[in-house]
C-alpha cells in the first residue's frame, strides 16, 4: 500500500534493514547448525572466499580476472544486440512491408530461450568469446528489437507530419525523428536487454566457456566448493545490480534533457 | 506562385458505404497573397480542408492543387502551422528550423543566414539554442511559424495555430501574425473557430456547413478594411470596436447560427 511518500533517506535505511534481516535469517540458519556449511555456507565464509578469490586464483584466474573475462563477452554480445536489434526495430516501425515480413519470424525466435541455442552456438562459435556471446545476443536481441519497434510505432503522429512536411527523407526521419522519440523506449527495453544479456551470459558459461564467472563457478561445483559458487552469484547479482543503476542514471539524465524528468 | 485551388474535393472517411462524409464538393480558388481564413461548426471538415492542401489526406475525389500543381503528398512548400505546435522536443530552437533547410540541402552559411532572418522576424534572437520545454506556449507558436517561414513555402496553412494559447498571448499572435503578412506577404489558409479571429486577420472568411461540410458563403473583408482604414489601427481591440467589424463579425455569426447544434454527435 502507498499511502504516503517515503524519503529517499527513509527509502535507503529501510533497504538496509532488509539486507540485515535476510543476512541475520542467513547467518541463524547456517551458524545455529539447522543447515549443514556444506551445503549453505555462512556469510562470513562467503565474505572470505570472495576476499581470497580476490587475489588467489582459482580455475585459472582470480575472482576479477573471471569477471572482467565475463564482462567482455557481455559487452559484446549487449552491444551487437543493441546494434543490430535498435536499427531492425525501428526499420521495421516505419516500414510496413518490412514489418509484415520480418515479424512472423521474430515473433516465433524470441520465444527460444537463449540457453537452447548451446548446442548451435558451441559448434558454430566454439567456446571463446563467440559462442558465450552468440547466448548472449540471444538473450539480448529481443527487448531492442521489440522496444525500439514499438517506439518508433508511437511516436507523436504529429512530429512525424511534421516532418514530412519538411521534406524530410525517409533514413533522416528515422534516425531525427524515431530514434529521438523512441529513446525512452530504447532505454528501457536496453535494461531489459542488460538484465537478460548477464543471465544469459552467465548461463552460457556454465556450459560453453573456459573462463568467467559462470565457468568459475561450475568448477567450484565439482570441487563442492560452495562459498566459491556463492561468491560468484554475488559477483554477478552485484555487477548486474551496478549495470542497472548505471542504465538508470543514463534514462533519467535523457528525461531530464527532455524535460520530463524531475 | 502560390495559388490554392479546390475543384470539386469531397471527401469520405471510412468504407465508402458505411463512411463518414467529412467535406461535400469544395469549390475554392486562393490567389497568391490572399489570406483565407475558413470558420465553421466543429467537425464541419474545416481541418480536413487544410490536411488536404498539406498532403496529409487524399480527396476521395476532386483534386487540390497548389500554383498549378495537384498534390499528393506533403512538402516544404506547403509550410504546415500545428496547433500544437509540433516541434521536436530533442532539437534546439536553431536546429528546429535547420531541418527543413538541410533537407534543401543549403550551405551552412546560407542556413545560418536564413535562421537569423527567421529568429528575427519572430523575435526569436535570445531563445535560439533553448529547447522547445523551456519556452512558452506562445514563444513554442513563434518558433513553429517561424520554422514554416523559414522554408520561403508558396503558402502558409495554419490549423487553428493559436487555439492552445490563453487569451492574452493569442491577442499578442494575432497582431503579430497581421505585422508578419505584411512585412512578409504569403498565400495563408487559415482554420480557426473563431469569428474575430477570421474577420481580424483574413483577406475573405469561408463559412462551413455542418457535416458534411460545404462552402455556405465567401466573404470579403479585404475590402471592407481597405475601405474604412483598419490598417490605421494598431490594436485589435481598436479594430474590433469599429462599426464595420461589428457588423462583418454578427454577419459571420448569424450565418454559423443558422447551423443547428449537432446533436447526433
Amino acid at each position: 500500500m502507498m499511502d504516503r511518500p517515503l524519503k529517499s533517506r527513509e527509502t535507503i535505511a529501510w533497504g538496509f534493514a532488509g539486507l540485515g534481516c535476510f543476512l541475520g535469517v542467513w547467518t541463524l540458519l547456517t551458524v545455529s547448525g539447522l543447515v549443514p556449511r556444506q551445503f549453505l555456507p555462512t556469510p562470513l565464509d562467503v565474505v572470505a572466499r570472495i576476499i581470497e578469490l580476490l587475489t588467489t586464483p582459482f580455475a585459472g584466474a582470480t575472482l576479477p580476472q573471471h569477471l572482467a573475462s565475463s564482462f567482455g563477452r557481455y559487452i559484446v554480445g549487449v552491444s551487437l544486440a543493441a546494434l543490430v536489434g535498435i536499427p531492425t526495430g525501428l526499420l521495421m516501425g516505419w516500414f510496413r512491408l518490412l514489418d509484415d515480413i520480418l515479424a512472423p519470424i521474430f515473433e516465433a525466435l524470441r520465444f527460444i530461450a537463449p540457453i537452447a541455442w548451446v548446442p548451435f552456438a558451441a559448434l558454430w562459435f566454439g567456446t571463446g568469446i563467440g559462442g558465450p556471446v552468440m547466448i548472449i545476443f540471444a538473450g539480448a536481441f529481443p527487448p531492442c528489437l521489440i522496444n525500439a519497434y514499438r517506439g518508433a510505432r508511437f511516436v507523436d503522429p504529429r512530429l512525424i507530419e511534421a516532418s514530412r512536411m519538411l521534406g524530410t527523407s525517409h533514413l533522416r526521419t528515422i534516425v531525427e525523428i524515431l530514434l529521438p522519440a523512441s529513446v525512452p523506449s530504447i532505454v528501457a527495453g536496453l535494461r531489459v536487454a542488460a538484465g537478460l544479456g548477464w543471465q544469459s551470459l552467465v548461463g552460457a558459461e556454465l556450459i560453453v566457456a573456459a573462463t568467467g564467472v559462470g565457468f568459475m563457478m561450475v568448477q567450484a561445483q565439482a570441487n563442492v566448493s560452495t562459498p566459491t559458487v556463492m561468491a560468484g552469484m554475488i559477483a554477478i547479482g552485484a555487477a548486474g545490480m551496478l549495470i542497472d543503476v548505471l542504465l538508470r542514471q543514463g534514462e533519467a539524465l535523457i528525461l531530464r534533457r527532455r524535460g520530463l524528468g524531475p | 506562385m502560390g495559388s490554392i485551388r479546390f475543384d470539386n474535393v469531397s471527401k469520405v472517411f471510412g468504407r465508402n458505404s458505411a463512411g463518414i462524409k467529412a467535406l461535400d464538393d469544395i469549390n475554392l480558388e486562393i490567389a497568391e497573397k490572399e489570406f483565407v481564413a475558413i470558420v465553421g461548426p466543429s467537425g464541419c471538415g474545416k481541418t480536413t480542408c487544410l490536411r488536404i492542401v498539406a498532403g496529409f489526406e487524399q480527396p476521395t475525389s476532386g483534386t487540390v492543387s497548389v500554383s498549378g500543381k495537384v498534390v499528393t503528398e506533403p512538402g516544404p512548400e506547403r509550410a504546415v502551422v500545428f496547433q500544437h505546435f509540433a516541434l521536436f522536443p530533442w532539437k534546439t530552437v536553431r536546429q528546429n528550423l535547420d531541418l527543413g533547410l538541410r533537407n534543401k540541402k543549403l550551405a551552412k552559411p546560407q542556413r545560418d543566414d536564413l535562421i537569423a532572418g527567421a529568429l528575427r522576424l519572430m523575435n526569436l534572437e535570445s531563445h535560439a539554442d533553448a529547447f522547445p520545454h523551456q519556452l512558452s506556449g506562445g514563444m513554442q507558436q513563434r518558433v513553429a511559424i517561424a520554422r514554416a517561414y523559414v522554408l520561403d513555402p508558396e503558402v502558409l496553412l495554419m490549423d487553428e495555430p493559436f487555439g492552445a494559447l490563453d487569451a492574452q498571448t493569442r491577442v499578442a499572435m494575432q497582431e503579430e501574425l497581421v505585422r508578419l503578412t505584411r512585412v512578409n506577404p504569403r498565400t495563408v489558409l487559415f482554420i480557426t473557430h473563431s469569428v474575430e479571429e477570421a474577420v481580424y486577420l483574413a483577406d475573405r472568411v469561408v463559412i462551413m456547413t455542418r457535416r458534411p461540410g460545404r462552402i455556405k458563403e465567401v466573404l470579403d473583408i479585404k475590402s471592407k478594411r481597405n475601405a474604412e482604414n483598419w490598417n490605421l489601427f494598431q490594436k485589435i481591440e481598436d479594430v474590433m470596436d469599429q462599426e464595420s467589424f461589428i457588423h462583418l463579425r454578427t454577419h459571420v455569426w448569424r450565418s454559423l447560427r443558422e447551423e443547428k447544434p449537432d446533436t447526433t454527435t
